[in-house]
């Protein structure tokens, strides 16, 4: 059912954990649905320094949450914000069509977490 | 993390077939071939077949004659029939129908479609353990009532009803009840006149025997319809020419379920609770499902908190184990599963559910296997999800 890449990192995710004192966090989904994750983001001179992440959910949520974490180390807040659910998807090497939707939610939990650090930011400078 | 070990515990999704129970099919494929409608005497064999098989089911089940047992191709048709086949042939006495609300999708969508026909349709709840509610049953009773439809025993959670008591309930109101005894038959022992069942779903591959083969007792002088017109084979109740293979390895796992499924409830009943103590108790935050001794042998129904069903399944897969689960990421339609709803369980308690359903192949061996590797699998995901408490993570 699903490919070996993503079977791969739900065997050794990459990035699991928390990040103490992070400077974004971001949650998606919820228990009710089956699918939750939360994105940690370390923020150094506008690039994703360190990015860690949360999941409770199927195979897919958990390989989609530790391929974000895989393609957005390292980039740039702007880059990292436009990695797409389809990206995520793509980098696993496809997901099954019935998980595109309810599983592959680590590309908005990453762009949640962004956007906290953008309101904390804010919130400093006043 | 690979492993060579296979242990399959998903026996309620599918059987192998019984060794002898091939040995016994494979005649009617290769020479006794004839159609037991033919007068000659190549169909004469195949027709002797057919009804020695019945009768063996008509005993199992004690039926007051072979004549009541009617061949299908399966629990799903069964159900389809007895269910509208009744209703159907008695619009002239009531358009209501009743059923439970954790009945097999075979037996909700059936009753969903008579609603969709004009009837009126009710589901029975039931209690935390799974067992229907009798004094629900008893109030949704009225004189237009023609149908009532009870499984003897729950897949999932593994919980028998009480059908004597809901036969007697059923029985004041003159309605007919049908019993789908899927999964129950050949595990524990059915007899529907005791019990006061009308009509009775049974299944091959639930017994060992083969996939495609079922059948529906339907008690005297019940009042129905065919779902399928045609010859006129099976008293004109399921036209079609008879899957005769089918028909005699069903016949042959009903001998042996008969005469085996004692001994081998009472040692999967052993194997059972050892694995439902193994899992609960290696492990915090971790249930059972269903009702703790009004249940099938074969039934281990668990769940573990904060983590989800079909990760648990990918992670006992990589482990060589076979099981099955009530989450959303394992139904077709997205949604938990109604019978662990049902019983009041929330939505996320449902997804972090696992369902071992053991057989006649599992030894200790395999209990001792999955009980020794569950916790490790349980500790990885709950270390994963942001929804575990600190104190099991430290």
């Amino acid at each position: 059912m699903y490919s070996q890449k993503v079977m791969e990192h739900f065997r050794n995710p990459h990035n699991m954990g928390e990040i103490e004192g992070a400077d974004g966090v971001g949650t998606v989904g919820n228990p009710v649905c089956g699918d939750m994750m939360t994105i940690y983001i370390k923020v150094k001179e506008n690039r994703l320094e360190d990015i860690k992440f949360k999941t409770f959910g199927c195979g897919a949520a958990i390989a989609t949450s530790s391929m974000i974490t895989e393609l957005a180390k390292g980039k740039t807040l702007e880059e990292a914000i436009k990695i797409t659910r389809k990206d995520v998807a793509e980098a696993l090497e496809g997901l099954p069509p019935v998980k595109m939707h309810c599983s592959n939610l680590a590309a908005d939990a990453l762009r949640a977490a962004i956007e906290d650090y953008h309101e904390k930011k804010k919130g400093e400078k006043k | 993390m690979s492993t060579t070990k296979r242990i399959y515990l998903d026996h309620t999704a599918g059987k192998p077939i019984d060794p002898r129970v091939i040995d016994a099919m494979l005649p009617y494929m290769t020479v006794a071939y004839g159609n037991p409608a033919s007068l000659h005497s190549f169909g004469q064999e195949p027709r002797e077949a057919m009804e020695e098989a019945r009768a063996i089911i008509a005993d199992l089940i004690n039926a007051e004659k072979k004549e009541s047992v009617i061949f299908t191709s399966g629990a799903t048709e069964s159900n389809n029939m007895a269910i509208k086949g009744v209703a159907n042939r008695n619009i002239d006495r009531g358009k209501h129908a009743i059923t439970s609300s954790i009945e097999h999708m075979s037996v909700i969508n059936a009753f969903k479609f008579l609603k969709t026909k004009g009837f009126e349709v009710t589901f029975i709840p039931v209690d935390k353990y799974g067992i229907v509610k009798l004094e629900s049953l008893e109030n949704e009773l009225t004189e237009k009532t023609t149908i009532v439809s009870i499984m003897y025993a729950n897949g999932e959670i593994g919980t028998i009803q009480p059908i004597k008591e809901i036969s007697e309930i059923v029985h004041k109101k003159n309605a007919s009840l049908h019993v789908d005894a899927t999964v129950a038959n050949g595990q524990v022992p059915v007899d529907v006149r005791r019990e006061g069942i009308d009509l009775l779903t049974l299944s091959s591959n639930d017994m060992y025997g083969p996939k495609g083969i079922g059948a529906l007792y339907i008690k005297e002088g019940t009042r129905m319809e065919p779902l399928i017109h045609g010859g006129g084979q099976e008293r004109g109740l399921r036209s079609g020419t008879e899957n005769l293979p089918g028909i005699v390895g069903f016949g042959k796992a009903a001998e042996l379920a008969k005469t085996e499924m004692q001994l081998e409830g009472e040692r999967q009943i052993r194997l059972r609770d050892r694995l439902i103590r193994g899992l609960l108790d290696s492990t915090r935050y971790s249930f059972l499902n269903g009702h703790p001794n009004k249940r099938l042998p074969d039934n281990a129904a668990v769940r573990f908190n904060f983590i989800e069903g079909e990760a648990m399944l990918l992670s006992l897969d990589m482990m060589g184990v076979a099981a099955s689960s009530g989450s959303a990421c394992t139904t077709k339609t997205l949604e938990p599963s109604h019978v662990l709803l049902a019983t009041g369980l929330k939505h996320e308690e449902a997804h972090g559910s696992l369902l071992f359903t053991l057989g006649k192949q599992n030894t200790e061996e395999d209990i001792n296997y999955v009980i020794n590797v569950m916790p490790g699998i349980v500790k990885r995901l709950r270390a994963m999800s942001p929804l575990t408490p600190k104190e099991l993570t430290e």
